[in-house]
């Protein structure tokens, strides 16, 4: 069998062979990622200077700004 | 910056990283006790051994599980309410955190999977490598972001560059190789070692007490404390080192951890103590009601010399003449200088006079090193929270010699096969876990809020790091926040401790 078949069947015949345990750890590891990933970042993390601003220049400028204001 | 805004971001990158920090040092540590166990099952082919490192494997899974991807959250902070840090770090904090992602990713999870799925399908030596790499994989993940954290306690190899207003990396290995970073990674995955060995300690004394898997919890149980008290030496070491380089890059932050407001020659350090909460800065009132110190043992610790002079809080505010320490105020007048460069500058460039840019370009890169005192009115500004950081750094100490007499009086009892009848010690093993926790947690505690009120030392303040934003926004995620990882502790708790009651296989 080749590498590649073999870390297939690996991968495989574990998640096929998961006990109620770690049939569980993956239904929270899921549930989790989707609330970051779907929830969290989508709706409450934007990277502000990404989407406030079109370029890196003006970033930048924005930077200054912020930096140089007292 | 509206300063709750500034507090909430501050409050909530606490929250996150401290629940993130309850799930990484026992992934730390378990990891390398799993490794030495299955080597001593490789090595004698002894299946007690296979059962005992599997069991303890399944715990490491439940805590992988819960805590994995938490600190991602981390750096969705980083672009919401940190964006003018994020920018101003540029690529310095982008490298380590991308050779951390690709490292944990390509290491424990590759290896973590086969540590799991392969027991009987892979070769037992090829299964033994995989487990060694996953410990070897989160230690070197931990690496890279405490890279970027002695970074920011001690900005190396780097330059800003006005143009783009952020710092390049100059020198990677002056980043890497950073002191406060080789300080800071062996201090702090150690103290990670010391929570897993307490952590199959205190686990395995439970069963003692219960009368329950006997052998396993004593085989267990000794592998754990020699693993712990041999972690522990090594953070006093460490430690001993990180206190001589805070002393150079972060004197104020020395100065508060021991609440030593007037510098001394052969200083001495505070073994217990009771702080005077009325004491300032500029009143003559004493800065503890009581305290027990070691003589002269401070200016051994930061100068290697006990004779030495170590500086207190009001030596660094208002300097001091004879030690050769300027006050703060001078330093923000040449903050001030440093920001007045770069407007200056701007404003050449945008008129198309290279020459007179260039000049304040060298008038900026002189002054940049105090760039971020310009941003402070008041001198007393660069003064952190005494008494949390004082108060932290010193139970974590005695936390730390404490877990120290319980490895030695563990080994010891299991040694001369005393340790059934030594109950309170049992007992004392089961409580010292969260007092582990709590210990590491204080260690952070020491380290940024000793640090305050820079996010990056001397060249940016935490005031002039976070977004424009509201604050609203930053309220609502704390406490989505709050709920979402007290629901992530509560699953892990309940799941483990159900794993812990049916026990070893």
């Amino acid at each position: 069998m080749s590498f590649f078949r073999k870390a297939w069947h690996l991968y495989a015949d574990g998640f096929k062979n998961l006990g109620p345990v770690g049939k569980k750890l993956w239904l929270i590891i899921l549930i989790k990622l989707f609330i970051m990933f779907a929830i969290l970042r989508l709706f409450f993390f934007p990277d502000v200077l990404e989407k406030n601003f079109s370029s890196d220049e003006e970033r930048s400028k924005h930077i200054i700004n912020e930096i140089t204001k007292q | 910056m509206e300063e709750a805004l500034v507090n909430w971001s501050r409050g909530q990158f606490a929250l996150t990283a401290m629940y993130h920090w309850l799930f990484v040092p026992l992934t730390l540590g378990l990891s390398f006790i799993m490794a030495i166990m299955e080597t001593i099952y490789y090595k004698t082919g002894n299946e007690k051994w296979k059962k005992t490192t599997q069991f303890w494997m399944t715990l490491f899974g439940i805590n992988f599980a819960i805590g994995v991807a938490t600190g991602i959250i981390l750096e969705f902070e980083f672009g919401t309410n940190w964006s003018n840090y994020s920018w101003f770090v540029g690529d310095i904090f982008g490298t380590p955190l991308a050779v951390e992602g690709i490292m944990a990713f390509f290491l424990e999870s590759t290896f973590i999977a086969v540590m799991f799925f392969g027991w009987d399908k892979v070769s037992k030596k090829f299964h033994l490598v995989s487990t060694w790499l996953v410990a070897l994989g989160s230690n070197l993940s931990a690496l890279w972001i405490l890279v970027a954290n002695a970074w920011m306690q001690h900005p190396v190899g780097m330059h800003f560059n006005l143009d783009t207003a952020r710092n390049e990396m100059g020198n990677f290995w002056e980043v890497l190789l950073n002191p406060t970073a080789v300080d800071k990674f062996l201090h702090t995955i150690s103290s990670g070692y010391v929570i897993g060995a307490l952590f199959v300690t205190g686990i395995s004394a439970w069963y003692l007490l219960n009368n329950r898997h006997i052998r396993f919890a004593k085989k267990s149980m000794m592998i754990a404390a020699v693993f712990g008290i041999v972690s522990s030496l090594f953070i006093v070491v460490t430690g001993d080192s990180s206190g001589h380089h805070i002393s150079r890059t972060q004197p104020m932050k020395l100065a508060a951890m021991e609440g030593l407001y007037e510098g001394q020659e052969g200083a001495d350090l505070v073994a217990i103590g009771v702080l005077n909460p009325n004491k300032t800065l500029t009143n003559d009132e004493d800065a503890f009601h009581f305290k027990i110190a070691f003589p002269r043992l401070l200016s051994l610790l930061a100068e290697r010399d006990a004779d030495a002079f170590v500086p207190g809080m009001n030596d660094l505010v208002y300097g001091n003449e004879e030690q050769n320490i300027p006050p703060t105020s001078e330093k923000i007048r040449k903050g001030d200088m440093a920001i007045q460069a770069i407007k200056d500058y701007r404003e050449a460039k945008e008129n198309n006079n290279d020459s007179l840019a260039g000049v304040h370009l060298e008038k900026f890169n002189k002054f940049y090193h105090n760039m971020g005192y310009g941003y402070f009115e008041d001198e007393k500004e660069v003064v952190p929270p005494v008494a949390l950081t004082f108060y932290s750094f010193h139970v974590m100490v005695a936390l730390g010699f404490l877990f120290v007499l319980l490895f030695i009086l563990v080994i010891w009892n299991t040694m001369n096969d005393t340790i059934l009848s030594k109950r309170y010690l049992l007992k004392a093993a089961v409580w010292a876990i969260p007092f582990g926790y709590l210990a590491s947690m204080l260690g952070w505690v020491v380290s940024e809020v000793g640090r305050q009120p820079w996010t990056i030392q001397d060249l940016l303040p935490v005031k002039m790091s976070t977004s424009h934003i509201s604050t609203g926004n930053v309220q609502t995620t704390f406490w989505i926040f709050a709920v979402l990882f007290t629901i992530l502790l509560i699953a892990e708790l309940s799941i483990m401790i159900r794993q812990i009651k049916i026990g070893p296989k």
